[in-house]
């Protein structure tokens, strides 16, 4: 068969690409979320699993209790003081590459409790991609952070976090 | 983990029963089953549970020292936060606290307004347990059925405050705002659908197989034990305990309705759900006589000490300008003494314990809260039961960290 007998035969059958912007692709429609749910955000973050909002839609549905099989980490709730060297813990044992939303006024800054017992803001100790405002922030806000974050991952595409 | 010298947490090869060793297992404050940030330290005879030590604090909040530095009307938004699953509940508690020091009664219309917030808090709690728990023993429908009427709550919610979850609804001196016409409406609708909804779960849940298998005969606390645990809620009425706050010492106009207090003697986790079953539909029952006889007339005290001026009064008068200025600035102070106050929540008894020193701010702020005393009774359930039963066993104490942990 001939090269050009070839190129007729597969037509309109081929796409190129990247292997960056391949990679990028896969990797932002299949975000699987740890388990990690601390306070009244988790709720809600539950609550965007669920039939109404269907977090599925996007990918990401597939809530693992293992942070070894995760690839984001949402934040949700306040994080105290005795809790934070275990969230540092699950966050080191996920895979790279991983993500994390900061999901609500608490993780993010504290919120309202600028006090001795909880942390202020979840970035002091890891790495935040997403802040999500609100006190809890409804489950169409926490879709909004997770379509962000899967333009960032689109946007990045095989090399790895600066 | 550092512990005092001289101190063993582990029990790890220590003879057991069945001619094997002891082995201490950790659980949580990570794990998906755990319902927040529980951590357990259990022992292990084989498969069987000898001893759990609950480990608590990884969500404390410090609310109690926070409410110290807010003043009284502030207070309220941080009531909310302390059992995230039922916040009109919580700012009823602390609400009627400072009433009772403040020596006012707020009018029929308001508290008729507040057992309604309160019945539809213990739905969306009890629903957001029965979710949860289906989930954990294999009923994953469960879920999307019970998030479906919660989310129609949380829209009344958001309808009656502007607010989801955390509604800071209920205030010292009356509630937020009145009812609104659209909220009637879906209230109305609410009423309607609700128990054709519990029928629904009731079809997936009450002749299951694997859900009565699962929780029959499992997490057994008996009359005298959960009452000398303090627990409270349906912990205590699973045991055959009829004792609901709302019948044993009345507040906001509850001694007028007509309900029945749920009781089960199964005094296992199925009798605790079957508790929490009927109490949904008393809930409803309670909600449909509230809407049908919601007394017309203001929604707050007038008392323009307490609570802010009307909007209108502001352009005509002085004196309404200065309250504003005060109430917004300095606040209210509170007689001095000290009260306690008891409501039922979905979890039992949700006290608050409110001290004066006739300042502006509290001086001290206690709250009773039910997942933490409910929480006592864990090891008395679990013990000799196999450890995936735990999960059960932790699911039907419905304990709420943030309640726990504060």
């Amino acid at each position: 068969m001939g090269i050009e007998a070839l190129a007729e035969s597969l037509g309109q059958n081929i796409l190129t690409t990247t292997l960056g912007k391949l990679v990028g692709w896969g990797r932002g429609n299949s975000v699987w979320p740890a388990q990690f749910g601390l306070a009244c955000c988790a709720i809600e973050m539950i609550a965007t699993a669920t039939a109404g909002v269907d977090i599925a839609r996007f990918g990401s549905e597939a809530f693992r209790a293992s942070p070894r099989q995760s690839d984001l980490m949402i934040v949700s709730g306040r994080v105290s003081q005795k809790m934070a060297p275990i969230l540092r813990t699950v966050y080191d044992q996920m895979p790279e590459p991983k993500w994390v939303i900061s999901m609500g006024a608490c993780a993010s800054t504290g919120g309202v409790f600028n006090n001795y017992a909880l942390l202020q803001g979840v970035d002091k100790i890891v790495p935040v991609d997403v802040y999500i405002p609100g006190c809890p922030p409804r489950p169409e806000d926490l879709l909004n952070a997770l379509m962000i974050l899967q333009e960032r991952i689109k946007a990045q595409g095989i090399t790895p976090r600066q | 983990m550092s512990t005092p010298e001289g101190v063993t947490i582990s029990r790890t090869g220590e003879a057991g029963a069945f001619g094997g060793e002891l082995l201490t297992v950790n659980f949580g404050p990570h794990h998906p089953s755990t319902h927040g940030v529980l951590r357990l330290i259990v022992d292990l005879d084989g498969e069987q549970v000898r001893s759990v030590k609950p480990v608590i604090g990884y969500l404390h909040t410090g609310i109690e020292k926070q409410m110290e530095a807010l003043r009284w009307q502030q207070g309220v938004v941080v009531t909310d936060r302390h059992d995230y699953l039922s916040p009109p509940i919580n700012n009823l508690a602390y609400a009627l606290a400072v009433e009772k020091l403040l020596g006012v009664d707020v009018p029929p219309r308001a508290n008729a307004l507040r057992v309604i917030m309160s019945e539809l808090t213990r739905l969306s709690s009890h629903l957001v347990w029965m979710g949860t728990s289906g989930l954990e023993l294999g009923a994953m429908s469960m879920l999307m059925y019970c998030f479906r009427e919660r989310d129609t709550i949380l829209d009344m919610n958001e309808e009656i405050s502007g607010f989801r979850m955390h509604t800071s609804y209920i205030r010292p001196g009356g509630v937020m705002a009145d009812a609104t016409p659209r909220f009637l409406e879906m209230l109305e609708a609410f009423i309607r659908a609700m128990p054709g909804h519990v029928d629904e779960y009731e079809e997936l849940l009450t002749m299951n197989p694997i859900w009565r298998s699962r929780t029959i005969g499992i997490g057994r606390l008996s009359a005298e034990d959960a009452k000398v645990l303090g627990a409270t809620g349906p912990m205590l009425r699973g045991s055959g305990v009829a004792w609901d706050l709302r019948r044993a010492i009345p507040y906001s106009g509850y001694e007028d309705y007509d309900f029945e207090v749920a009781t089960s003697d199964l005094c296992d986790c199925y009798g605790r759900y079957l508790v929490r079953i009927k109490e949904m539909r008393e809930s409803v029952k309670i909600l449909r006589q509230a809407l049908d006889r919601l007394p017309d007339g203001p929604v707050n005290v007038d008392d323009r000490k307490i609570l802010p001026p009307p909007r209108e009064e502001l352009e005509t008068s002085m004196e309404a300008v200065i309250h504003h200025f005060k109430l917004f600035t300095e606040g209210y102070s509170v007689p001095p003494g000290d009260v306690y106050v008891a409501v039922e929540s979905g979890r039992g008894e949700n006290g608050c314990y409110v001290v004066s020193d006739g300042t502006h701010k509290p001086r001290r702020v206690k709250f009773r809260s039910a997942s933490f005393v409910n929480l006592q009774a864990l090891e008395r359930m679990a013990l000799n039961h196999m450890i995936a039963d735990m999960i059960a066993i932790i699911g039907t104490a419905d304990a709420v960290l943030g309640d726990v942990d504060r």
